[in-house]
């Protein structure tokens, strides 16, 4: 597997599993420099790599339950698009206040995401709606904290990933803790673990956000306590307009070795060998081996959010050129000259698509304003006298307006601004 | 019950062993915290008792710490975090006020983060620059902390036990001038048996002026009562305890009796807990006070060098001016003079 490690280190890479030749330094105009670990080209070719394919004997098997589970990845991604698109429409319409598109991070993120274990923890940015998705979260609850109705729009707990984050790269120190968690647990013995170790936690990180403190921070707590974490790093190539080459002079797989975490290099848009490269990296976590830093190279073909212009300070021929990377394509591509993905497979999956979409649109356009009040409920855990008393002055205040408006509903008026 | 003659920096030790042994999920974090036991020693023996996956020596990254601390709390923990000193705090401001506040109502209560952040607080030791900060105001400012200051061993030991025991984040101000101040502590006093935590305490009644303070300057104030007594002026002063939230009542209630406010700290004047206690006496007492409510407080500049402390951190005599004010006996603070020039 592609290292950045020096000589020391990539032997013990190569003990955990699958050392390659060193990432050659250089620009990181070298999109795929070597060492960019890859299964499947841009034309959707599928090459061997005996230490990446043994991640993957699930959908190498060439039985029907291989092939449902390639046919399970694609289907992943093309309805992640889809929701993408239909969000964007819903912004666009009035019916979401902002949107961050996800389109060409399709690969990246479900191909990550389908490595995960049920009992592992997700922290992540705020584009991470394929992962959120393909942990349990409903399209519906996805949009919620879009339309500006709520902090956040699912329980954690639920679905073992955390809201999303918009303070960049502060979830990395969270992921941190919670691993480090994980690891006072077992050896509390107070969880069991799994068939192949202890549960794990991933935290999403963007390429503006390895400049950040706390993700730098991260990387050094994680390597001291040896934690199990994945700290992975979708590299879109831009930070709202300021590219990747602003953030680091060298590709970001690089800082990892300073910090003595494992670094691998992946090409993002192939969702088999993100797939890999993160089944590689957890388990690697799980089984005491510590954290792990992927760079994900992949490109955020959308604008940073529905309120940016990606024409201002980008070329269209750069768009065109990553277009002929498209991760949706490209698996396309693979499974249909292996005889996968027949055309009626693909209008099931179009169909699914569909129907997620309007199923979303339905449930969102649907979704009310919550209660006044409601803003003084969960402030504190405990009773606070300030926020009661701070609920009661606007209760009596929106009161006054009772003549001409009778839906003043109160929020939870067993909270009182706490919960008990 | 059985009480023992402790420092205050013993009996946050002892607290944190009491809370430590009734509840496993407590996790001690820190610089230098583990063989050292803290550069107050405060958390003296704690890692050769409870280990070294208990009490965590971390590196040096007040926002790493921080961080980690939310995660932890997280997955079920309850970790008490040491900031070394005071002035160490601002460079984890994002994941105190931006994610550690926050994130119960962000989760609409699904995530609570009981995490106890212990600080070294305020000056008067004679200390290097960032070692001798007031930075409260910020706190008490942020919806979803708590802030306390504690003034005595006793609540050294028992106020931590409820920061630690509470489901909501808390900022827990020690004053270094108090570390080696010793009274008698029930280290094991049952938490139902104390005050609770948001609330403030009247140490000495009085009748002519109201003096509220925490932390050490409830040492001040009490010196400042017995020397206004001998002019036979009545003081009584209120050991806040709880800066968020602020325990409005017990405040309001004395100034009602008085009819005289003095409100003292050695935190920066504008926008302070003082402001906030002068602001919220007005609003409720305004038609029983004698005078303008008085700040006595630090001047808002950088904390001076140790040399030129006692300029910034109010003394006895500035408190005894403040009380005069407080009685009309020196012109206010908004006719051109100011306390303590």
């Amino acid at each position: 597997m592609p290292s950045t490690m020096g000589s020391t280190s990539r032997d013990d890479l190569s003990r955990a599993g699958g050392a390659r030749a060193e990432t050659a330094s250089g620009t990181t105009d070298e999109t795929y420099a070597d060492g960019t670990a890859r299964l499947l080209d841009e034309k959707g070719v599928r090459h061997p790599d005996p230490a990446l394919d043994r991640w993957l004997t699930d959908v190498d098997a060439g039985t029907d339950e291989a092939r449902a589970a390639l046919l399970a990845l694609y289907e992943d991604m093309v309805v992640a698009r889809r929701i993408d698109a239909e969000a964007t429409a819903l912004q666009r319409q009035g019916e979401l206040a902002l949107w961050p598109p996800l389109q060409g991070q399709e690969a990246a993120q479900v191909g990550s995401a389908t490595a995960l274990r049920a009992d592992d923890f997700v922290f992540s940015s705020y584009r991470e709606h394929a992962v959120a998705r393909k942990r349990g979260v409903t399209p519906v609850d996805l949009l919620r904290v879009w339309r500006g109705i709520t902090a956040s729009g699912w329980d954690p707990y639920a679905v073992n990933m955390a809201t999303p984050q918009v303070i960049i790269g502060a979830q990395a120190l969270h992921g941190v803790g919670y691993a480090l968690g994980i690891q006072a647990d077992a050896e509390r013995g107070v969880v069991e673990a799994g068939d192949d170790g202890t549960a794990a936690v991933v935290a999403y990180v963007g390429d503006g956000a390895m400049s950040q403190g706390d993700v730098n921070e991260a990387f050094v707590f994680a390597a001291t306590w040896q934690v199990p974490l994945v700290l992975f790093c979708q590299n879109n190539q831009w930070a709202i307009s300021e590219p990747v080459t602003l953030q680091s002079p060298v590709p970001l797989v690089q800082r990892a070795s300073g910090f003595g975490v494992p670094g691998v290099r992946v090409d993002g848009n192939d969702v088999l060998a993100v797939l890999a490269v993160t089944r590689e990296a957890l388990h690697r976590a799980r089984t005491g081996g510590g954290p792990t830093f992927v760079e994900a190279v992949t490109y955020r073909m959308g604008p940073h959010t529905t309120a940016d212009d990606p024409t201002r300070y980008r070329d269209a021929s750069e768009l065109d050129a990553w277009a002929e990377r498209d991760p949706v394509a490209r698996l396309a591509a693979y499974l249909r000259a292996g005889g996968l993905l027949a055309d009626d497979d693909e209008a099931r999956v179009r169909a699914v698509a569909d129907a997620v979409a309007a199923e979303m649109r339905a449930g969102v356009v649907a979704l009310e304003d919550p209660p006044p009040l409601s803003v003084f409920d969960h402030v504190y855990a405990e009773p606070h006298p300030t926020v009661a008393a701070e609920r009661a002055e606007h209760a009596a205040y929106l009161a006054g307006f009772a003549d001409t408006d009778d839906d003043i509903t109160t929020g939870d008026d067993a909270a009182q601004g706490a919960d008990r | 019950m059985t009480t023992q003659t402790l420092t205050l920096a013993k009996s946050l030790g002892a607290g944190l062993r009491r809370a430590m042994t009734d509840d496993p999920t407590v996790m001690v974090l820190g610089e230098d915290i583990g063989r050292l036991g803290g550069v107050y020693r405060v958390t003296d023996g704690l890692q050769a008792e409870f280990g070294s996956r208990r009490v965590v020596d971390t590196p040096l990254a007040e926002s790493g710490i921080l961080g980690t601390a939310v995660g932890l709390a997280y997955r079920g923990y309850r970790p008490v975090v040491e900031i070394q000193f005071d002035g160490f705090v601002y460079v984890a401001f994002d994941q105190i006020v931006s994610q550690l506040a926050k994130m119960h109502a962000r989760t609409l209560g699904k995530v609570r983060l009981p995490v106890t952040i212990r600080i070294p607080v305020a000056g008067g030791i004679g200390a290097a620059e960032h070692h001798s900060e007031s930075p409260e105001a910020y706190f008490v400012h942020t919806a979803g902390l708590r802030v306390v200051s504690v003034s005595n061993p006793q609540d050294a030991s028992t106020v931590l036990r409820q920061a630690i025991a509470c489901d909501d984040p808390v900022v827990f101000f020690e004053p270094k001038r108090l570390y080696h101040v010793k009274g008698e502590v029930d280290a094991d006093l049952p938490l139902d048996d104390a005050p609770p935590m948001g609330t403030a305490r009247v140490v000495r009644p009085g009748d002519d002026v109201t003096l509220v303070t925490f932390g050490s300057h409830v040492a001040t104030a009490l010196d400042a009562a017995t020397a206004a007594s001998d002019e036979g002026v009545s003081v009584e002063v209120i050991d806040l305890r709880s800066l968020s939230p602020i325990d409005h009542d017990t405040i309001a209630a004395s100034v009602r009796r008085t009819g005289r406010l003095v409100v003292l700290h050695e935190g920066p004047r504008q926008a302070g807990v003082g402001a906030e206690i002068a602001a919220s006496v007005t609003e409720r007492c305004f038609d029983f006070l004698e005078a303008p409510p008085v700040r006595v407080t630090g001047y808002d500049i950088p904390y001076p060098p140790a040399k030129l402390e006692g300029n910034q951190v109010p003394d006895l005599d500035r408190v005894l001016v403040g009380i005069d004010r407080a009685l009309g006996r020196v012109p206010a603070s908004g006719a051109g003079v100011e306390v303590g020039a």
